[in-house]
């Protein structure tokens, strides 16, 4: 008999809608007011939630919820108030050592949290927040490998006993010179088997032993400046107390920021860019010597001139004691006899025991402390663009060693914010080569909520829309097409909130796009069940080659529509990804609701009956 | 199979003026390349690299005020514009080289808010570096030859080529004039227009491959009768679906247009000029093609083994 549905084709509609309601349904529960709770070096436990919700209910806050997933704590909240509360009073609790951030968490109820049903996973365009594209140095990042290896050479070539005439570095690579040939073959034997990271090359005529990085060691010292620079753009992102944050690779050297919801742009984008560290200097000579090598130029064997911040010069040893490398902890303190802002640093152990030997050694002595802040700028002129790169060197701060002192010790010298920032960024770890943001987006809370409320409502506006043509056009066939929509909406969420995928404003333009392409798939059919009917066929003969003969066609003009989302899929970048992805998950979902679904109602309220007439 | 019969139709003669439609469709695409040529597009910050603010005031935003404000702390190339709405505003920043670039937005932010009593909000800030403008730029428009190409080989399997040479010159057609109506009217084009020009292309074939599909299919039902009565005939019976579909897809885009707010409104322009001028290539330039490439029934006898395989739902 024509029209009829085996029964598995019903069942799995029945699944497939009943699943993804399920799924779909956490997008109606709101979010909560929360805040999480983690450790920087450790997962927190059981315990520590009871000390946390102990720290909040001293404070007579009420909470919601507190739970404990992935060494984290969540602590839901009624209201904003109490959040931002509780925030303060954990702060306080708890001390530095936790990381504490506001966040919102879904208020999906229990029994769909334990279905692993989440709402969507809505992008920085709608819920507003930062996001940045970062990209790495490298060409710094290789050249300060190439200096460190140069004051190795220097070291291995001194403890070996060769004799050089001197080591420089230049875009060639490094060039070591010697006085005679005898000494240069020596080095030419040691050298290679020491550093196998670099390429030697012998030049007799100059008496220069050349040296280039392999391809290998470039290729890797990359890598792991990159490695090295999320890790520290990790920490200092879990420093600014940044709920979900995203810090990915992109390419070869380019890393992406995205942090949700943050309101100080300006102070996190300081953050996030700075390279600003540290180093340990003996001061050299005196007060006289200083300023005689500033106004001659001139500046004393194994020393370099600096300027402290008020533009009067320092003569530095060249030797540095400790660099920003050997500090493991640091935090924002006021001096305890001046009452200026300081900040209190530890140094590990070998710069402790470094620190120790030479403040033994020199009481009495200045010692100067230099804030070194690398910066990369793009810039385009014309058309040429060119990378500018700068270097600030400052001394903040000549003391006199008073005693000896090895782990920990305090630096004064700065500014309250200023300290603030540089026991940030000393306790998060310096960035292996300095960054630039060369792309950002920046959406304000206000206009992310405009967004989604405006998305919506285009979204049920234009759905409303389609829904009255449809009935008015096709009637009672139009009413199925109407029912295969909705289901087309509610399986599109469900898929979205499933894979998590990120939901954008273009993406919502991309499901607001489906709906009306949607019902191409019906208009077709229907359209065929009509020139059927009118060449004289029966309604029953009528829908089934209705259904058969528009499938093709059907499936021919989804799938180009298909590969040209494909293609903005794969090539697009940022809020166009979200349009592809929702557009290609909508052309699925409707060639199976306007296709399967659409059928299966058509065969129960006509298949296997006497009609005469269909309502179309 | 059923006999497809048309006398019972309404039968209009789309194919004894597809001369006219020619004319009126080269005219248009002369005036587009013309304007893309001499005028250019207004390209957004997204490829050109710069600048763009978008703050909200309490109240009416003086737009005068803004730019004295904005021209005296050294913003003096800033373009200032109502976004939306009166209380909204948008400015506009070329790249510079003599600003520290990482807080200009962070700078100007601080020169509105002197410029009203009231708190001004930021709502958004968007930068992009010069290299990253570049570089958007080429893969915008690799994306839009991979789609081209793409969709070609699958039109030319499917089809045969007279077919998808028909529906590429239409989807030129369209893709051509969207973008010529962009720069005549000095639209910006950034990229989520870019995206909205891809999703044309995807629906002016879908529109495209369905006039095909009918043509192909009357060429081997109908027999005895001229191409161009072929060609009609074909059209005459899709148009319904071809002017239902294209009236919901443009329901929605009119939703997105007035509700969707500032920011999708280049987006679902794009889309609205490409569904209209992909309904009218669907029916004139990909016929019209095969009118011209003297399409004859033997072009389609040859893969009609192929069509056994279509499956029913």
């Amino acid at each position: 008999m024509l029209n009829q549905y085996p029964l598995w084709k019903y069942i799995l509609l029945v699944v497939v809608l009943v699943v993804s309601s399920i799924y779909a349904l956490p997008n109606l529960f709101g979010e909560d007011p929360a805040v999480q709770i983690g450790h920087r070096t450790k997962s927190l436990t059981e315990e520590d939630k009871l000390v946390i919700e102990q720290a909040i209910n001293a404070k007579n806050l009420v909470l919601k919820s507190s739970e404990l997933s992935q060494g984290h704590v969540l602590v839901r909240f009624n209201d904003v108030e109490a959040q931002s509360k509780a925030k303060t009073a954990l702060k306080e609790a708890l001390g530095k050592q936790y990381l504490i951030a506001l966040n919102l968490a879904p208020a999906t109820p229990e029994w769909l949290r334990a279905l692993s049903a989440a709402p969507m996973y809505l992008g920085l365009d709608l819920r507003g927040g930062v996001h940045f594209l970062m990209e790495v140095d490298m060409v710094a990042a290789i050249k300060r490998l190439e200096e460190s290896l140069l004051s190795d050479i220097r070291t291995t070539l001194r403890e070996e006993k060769i004799r050089y005439r001197g080591v420089r570095r230049d875009d060639n690579g490094l060039h070591i010179t010697f006085r005679n040939l005898e000494t240069m073959q020596q080095a030419s034997e040691e050298l290679p088997r020491v550093f196998r990271e670099l390429e030697f090359t012998n030049d007799e005529a100059t008496l220069t032993l050349n040296a280039r990085l392999s391809e290998v060691a470039i290729r890797n010292e990359k890598k792991s400046a990159l490695q090295q620079n999320i890790i520290t753009l990790r920490n200092r992102v879990n420093e600014l107390g940044v709920a979900e944050p995203v810090i990915q690779q992109q390419g070869s050297s380019r890393i992406v920021v995205q942090l949700p919801g943050i309101q100080d742009t300006a102070g996190a984008k300081k953050i996030l860019g700075a390279t600003a560290t540290l180093e340990f200097r003996m001061a050299a000579g005196t007060r006289t010597d200083w300023l005689d090598a500033e106004e001659s130029g001139r500046t004393p064997l194994n020393s370099i001139l600096y300027h402290e911040r008020d533009g009067s010069p320092v003569l530095l040893n060249r030797r540095v004691i400790v660099t920003g490398d050997q500090i493991i902890d640091a935090a924002s303190t006021f001096d305890s006899q001046k009452g200026t802002p300081a900040v209190t640093v530890r140094l590990n152990g070998k710069g402790a025991k470094k620190m120790g030997e030479i403040t033994r050694d020199n009481i009495g002595n200045p010692m100067g402390v230099v804030f070194i802040e690398n910066k990369v700028e793009t810039k385009k002129v014309g058309d040429t663009i060119t990378k500018h790169r700068t270097t600030t060197k400052e001394v903040i701060n000549v003391a006199t060693i008073q005693g000896q002192f090895s782990a920990r010790f305090q630096i004064t010298g700065l500014e309250s914010q200023e300290a603030r920032d540089l026991a940030l960024l000393l306790r998060a770890g310096s960035l292996r080569a300095p960054v630039e943001i060369i792309e950002e987006r920046t959406v304000g809370p206000s206009l992310g909520k405009d967004n989604i409320a405006k998305g919506f409502m285009s979204v049920v506006i234009g759905f409303c829309m389609v829904l009255v043509f449809m009935t008015v056009y096709y009637k009672g066939f139009g009413l199925i097409a109407n029912v295969a929509l909705t289901a087309n909406l509610i399986i599109i969420i469900a898929v979205l909130s499933l894979l998590q995928a990120t939901l954008t404003l273009p993406g919502i333009a991309g499901i607001v796009l489906t709906v009306g392409m949607a019902v191409d798939a019906n208009v077709l059919i229907f359209e065929r069940i009509k020139e059927e009917i009118k060449n004289g066929n029966s309604p029953q003969a009528s829908i089934h080659s209705g259904y058969e003969k528009a499938f093709s066609t059907i499936t021919d003009a989804n799938v180009t529509t298909l590969l040209a989302a494909i293609v903005l899929f794969t090539l697009g970048t940022g809020p166009v990804k979200g349009f592809a992805i929702t557009l290609s998950i909508g052309i699925l979902t409707s060639m199976f609701t306007a296709i399967v679904g659409t059928r299966a109602v058509v065969n129960t309220i006509y298949g296997n009956r006497d009609i005469k007439k269909l309502s179309i | 199979m059923s006999q497809t019969q048309t006398n019972n139709k309404t039968l209009i003669n789309f194919m004894n003026k597809r001369k006219l439609a020619m004319v009126f469709s080269i005219a248009l695409i002369i005036v587009s390349i013309g304007s893309i040529a001499i005028k250019g597009l207004n390209l957004g910050i997204d490829f050109t690299g710069g600048y763009l603010i978008e703050a909200g005031y309490k109240d009416d935003a003086n737009l005068d005020q803004i730019r004295d404000a904005l021209a005296d702390a050294e913003f003096k190339d800033a373009q200032v514009q109502n976004f939306g709405s009166s209380k909204d505003i948008i400015v506009r920043i070329a790249p510079r080289a003599d600003i520290n670039k990482a807080t200009i937005g962070d700078n100007i932010l601080e020169v509105l808010k002197t410029t009203s009593e009231q708190e001004v909000q930021m709502r958004r800030v968007e930068f992009v570096g010069p290299q990253v403008g570049e570089e958007l730029r080429d893969d915008g428009g690799i994306a839009l030859l991979v789609a081209l190409g793409g969709i070609l080989i699958y039109i030319s399997m499917r089809f045969q080529l007279k077919s998808a040479v028909g529906a590429i010159l239409a989807l030129i057609h369209d893709v051509i004039i969207t973008v010529g109506i962009f720069s005549i009217l000095q639209l910006e084009f950034d990229l989520t227009v870019l995206a909205s020009i891809l999703a044309v292309i995807g629906y002016s074939l879908n529109d495209t491959v369905v006039v095909l599909d009918r043509i192909r299919e009357t060429f081997r039902n109908v027999r005895k009768t001229t191409a161009e009565d072929i060609l009609n005939i074909s059209i005459n019976q899709t148009l319904a679906r071809t002017l239902v579909t294209s009236l919901t897809t443009l329901l929605v885009l009119f939703s997105l247009f007035f509700f969707g707010g500032e920011i999708i409104h280049g987006f679902a322009l794009a889309l609205i000029i490409g569904v209209v001028v992909g309904t009218y290539s669907s029916i004139y330039i990909a016929s019209s093609t095969l009118m011209a490439m003297n399409i004859h029934k033997q072009d389609f006898l040859v893969v009609a083994k192929e069509e056994i395989v279509d499956d029913a739902p």
